[in-house]
């Protein structure tokens, strides 16, 4: 997994609740077999005007010019601002592969869907859970300033405004601790196999029925 | 010190190791595997030059992308082919039981788990499928997980996991005529709201889902995830016990004595504490349809399309204006009068047998509304389907004018070839309306198997209530 520690990154603001991963990664994508290659189909239904299809050539698209991410200041973004219950619906972690595959590392939402917040830390994406008012600050902040960036310190847990003002965050430790040292989840599971063995062997005993 | 919950209870039956932080190594008794989110696992398993952890932990079925129409001819989108293809392969090279599109068993992952005895009470089970809360009828530990957590269950049969806090929905009193499980869970979404369960597993407690069938029960737990709890469960009692026995996978003898009696401890202890309560009167609980593009937008049959003007909070108000100019609805629109293009009976929330009874008895006799383009039953499973034909029902549904397909996912997310033409309205028995879920330009209306009859029948919405 990508190691995260300090961005200093664009921000683009996603104004609305409740963004769900059919609307991230519409479900035409998922019967791809890989993980990479995402990126141009990240919110497809709103970013484009035609309907899109796998293996569709997205560059000649007709692009929908009232959709935030296609606006020209905000190119090249690297942090999503969002709205409550970021990221709900279908477990798709196609939804975080998309994200990152388009650029972004961090999202700053008051919320996220339990899911899709668990599925962006195994890849490295960062979501950041800031307090409504807090975002609703930042809405207007980034409206209102072009080339609006944030400075996020995933070892402090801050994100930074341009005028100084610091957002403290949460983040559960052992999480924190795979994202600063890139840890693979299997390869930590890996150093605990005698223990998976005597709790098999354990239940075994308990209830014979589920092996 | 205060009781268990049964999540309390599930929970800690699981945990190999604790971290200092609270986080766990959770084992997992039954991983349910389709072809849209493990292909990524299996090539990450093998570029590791890993093995299952425990092979017949694992049951695999394709879904998602299968048609519902002829199969003797395969799959004619070679994009999806090729994605029940390497399920295929993966699970022939692994050694994984699989129902293949073209086994008589084979089904929605949440349909076919129950139904062979794959799932049981008690157990811990997980699939790279948000509706893997349908399992949590059983008294089951269940839940949704991403392609690395698939990966992560194949390779140690464990998952890291953080313990969730406790809520529990209690509905209670004698559920009136008409009203079905579809009702009383959407009733709930519409109460909590779709992050209303976020953070928490939701215990659905109280004597009207007491009173519940177990399949009603799959279709409350399945919408759990739609109240943003990953785990929904119910508490065991003696019609769980009784579902489980004779299926394939279901111990026998003296083992089934030994489970049995074990799975009549799973409920929480009287005095156990949920760090969050909600509760509900059934009798209050009308026929349910969603008006807008998520599931907490959603309003009794008798009511009218809501006004976003007399929403207060700003965020909110704006989702009901984009929700109702996608939708192309009016304020004030009486649901009833809302027309339909497209009727869906099927999905992981209304596709078992007592679903398709249900919808047949609002059919029998009747014909589908000329306004109506297509009207789809998909039932959950092979078995299903087999059980309804065997009940004459297929009959019933292509007298009236519905088309009887072979079993999957279909047109809930439509992945296969079944799907909405962009602008086109429809009934529809699964589990969410988002923009573009069934197909993009569609728009979705949720509703139990009878609602969904009834308005393929009238050709828009009605209160089935008024039928019996």
């Amino acid at each position: 997994m990508k190691i995260f520690d300090k961005l200093n990154g664009l921000v683009a603001p996603l104004d609305r609740a409740n963004v769900d991963t059919d609307a991230i990664i519409p479900k035409q994508y998922l019967k791809s077999i890989k993980r990479t290659g995402f990126g141009p189909n990240l919110f497809d239904d709103w970013r484009y005007l035609d309907p899109g299809e796998p293996g569709m050539d997205h560059g000649r698209r007709r692009i929908n010019p009232d959709f935030v991410l296609n606006q020209p200041r905000y190119q090249g973004a690297r942090i999503l601002l969002a709205r409550d219950n970021f990221g709900c619906g279908s477990s798709r972690e196609h939804a975080p592969w998309a994200l990152m595959d388009y650029g972004f590392r961090v999202i700053i939402a008051p919320s996220y869907a339990d899911i899709f917040y668990n599925n962006s830390f195994k890849n490295g994406l960062l979501p950041i859970v800031i307090e409504r008012d807090a975002v609703g600050r930042l809405f207007q902040e980034c409206a209102a300033t072009p080339g609006y960036g944030l400075t996020v310190d995933l070892a402090a847990q801050t994100v930074t405004t341009p005028s100084g003002m610091v957002f403290r965050f949460e983040i559960d430790a052992f999480r924190k601790h795979c994202l600063l040292n890139g840890l693979d989840d299997i390869g930590l599971t890996f150093q605990h196999l005698d223990e998976i063995r005597a709790y098999e062997a354990r239940r075994k005993k308990e209830a014979p029925w589920l092996f | 010190m205060a009781g268990k919950t049964l999540y309390d209870k599930l929970w800690d039956a699981h945990v190999v190791r604790q971290h200092e932080d609270g986080t766990c190594l959770l084992y997992i008794d039954r991983h349910l595997v389709h072809e849209v989110t493990s292909p990524q696992a299996f090539e990450a398993l093998r570029l590791a030059g890993r093995r299952p952890w425990r092979v017949a932990a694992n049951l695999a079925t394709a879904d998602h992308n299968v048609p519902t129409t002829d199969r003797g001819r395969g799959i004619a989108d070679p994009v999806s082919r090729l994605q029940v293809e390497t399920l295929d392969r993966n699970c022939a090279d692994f050694g994984i039981t699989e129902f293949g599109m073209n086994d008589p068993r084979q089904g929605i992952v949440h349909v076919i788990g129950p139904e062979q005895g794959a799932t049981l009470p008690g157990m811990t089970v997980v699939c790279g499928d948000s509706h893997t809360s349908t399992h949590g009828a059983f008294g089951a530990l269940a839940f949704g997980i991403g392609t690395s957590e698939v990966e992560h269950a194949l390779a140690t049969q464990c998952l890291i996991q953080k313990k969730s806090k406790n809520m529990r929905v209690r509905v209670d009193g004698a559920i009136p005529p008409g009203v079905t499980a579809k009702d009383i869970v959407l009733a709930i979404i519409g109460r909590i709201g779709t992050a209303g369960g976020t953070g928490h597993a939701i215990e659905f407690a109280g004597t009207a889902i007491e009173q519940l069938s177990v399949e009603g029960r799959m279709t409350v737990c399945n919408m759990a995830i739609e109240a943003g709890a990953r785990a929904g469960m119910i508490a065991v009692d003696a019609k769980t016990i009784e579902y489980f026995r004779g299926r394939p996978y279901a111990p026998r003898g003296e083992l089934w004595d030994h489970a049995a009696k074990a799975w009549r401890e799973l409920k929480s202890d009287p005095d156990a504490k949920f760090d969050k309560e909600v509760a509900l009167n059934a009798a209050d609980i009308k026929p349910q349809v969603t008006w807008g593009t998520s599931p907490e937008m959603v309003v009794p049959v008798g009511g009218a399309v809501p006004d976003p003007i007399k929403e207060p909070d700003v965020v909110k108000r704006a989702g009901m204006q984009q929700a109702l100019k996608y939708m192309d609805l009016r304020p004030g629109t009486p649901m009833r009068e809302i027309y339909l293009d497209k009727i869906f009976i099927g999905s992981c929330t209304n596709a078992r047998i007592e679903d398709l009874r249900a919808a047949a008895a609002v059919v029998r006799g009747k014909k589908v509304a000329r306004n109506i383009r297509l009207a789809l039953v998909v039932p959950g499973s092979g078995l299903v389907k087999q059980q309804a034909e065997n009940e004459g029902l297929d009959r019933v549904f292509k007298d009236a004018g519905f088309e009887w397909r072979e079993p999957g996912c279909s047109m809930c997310l439509a992945m296969n070839a079944d799907r909405l033409a962009p602008g086109e309205r429809c009934a529809s028995t699964s589990n969410r309306n988002f923009e573009g879920r069934q197909g993009a330009g569609g728009r979705t209306h949720l509703v139990s198997p009878a609602m969904a009859a009834a308005a393929a029948i009238a050709g828009h919405f009605v209160d089935v209530r008024e039928l019996y």
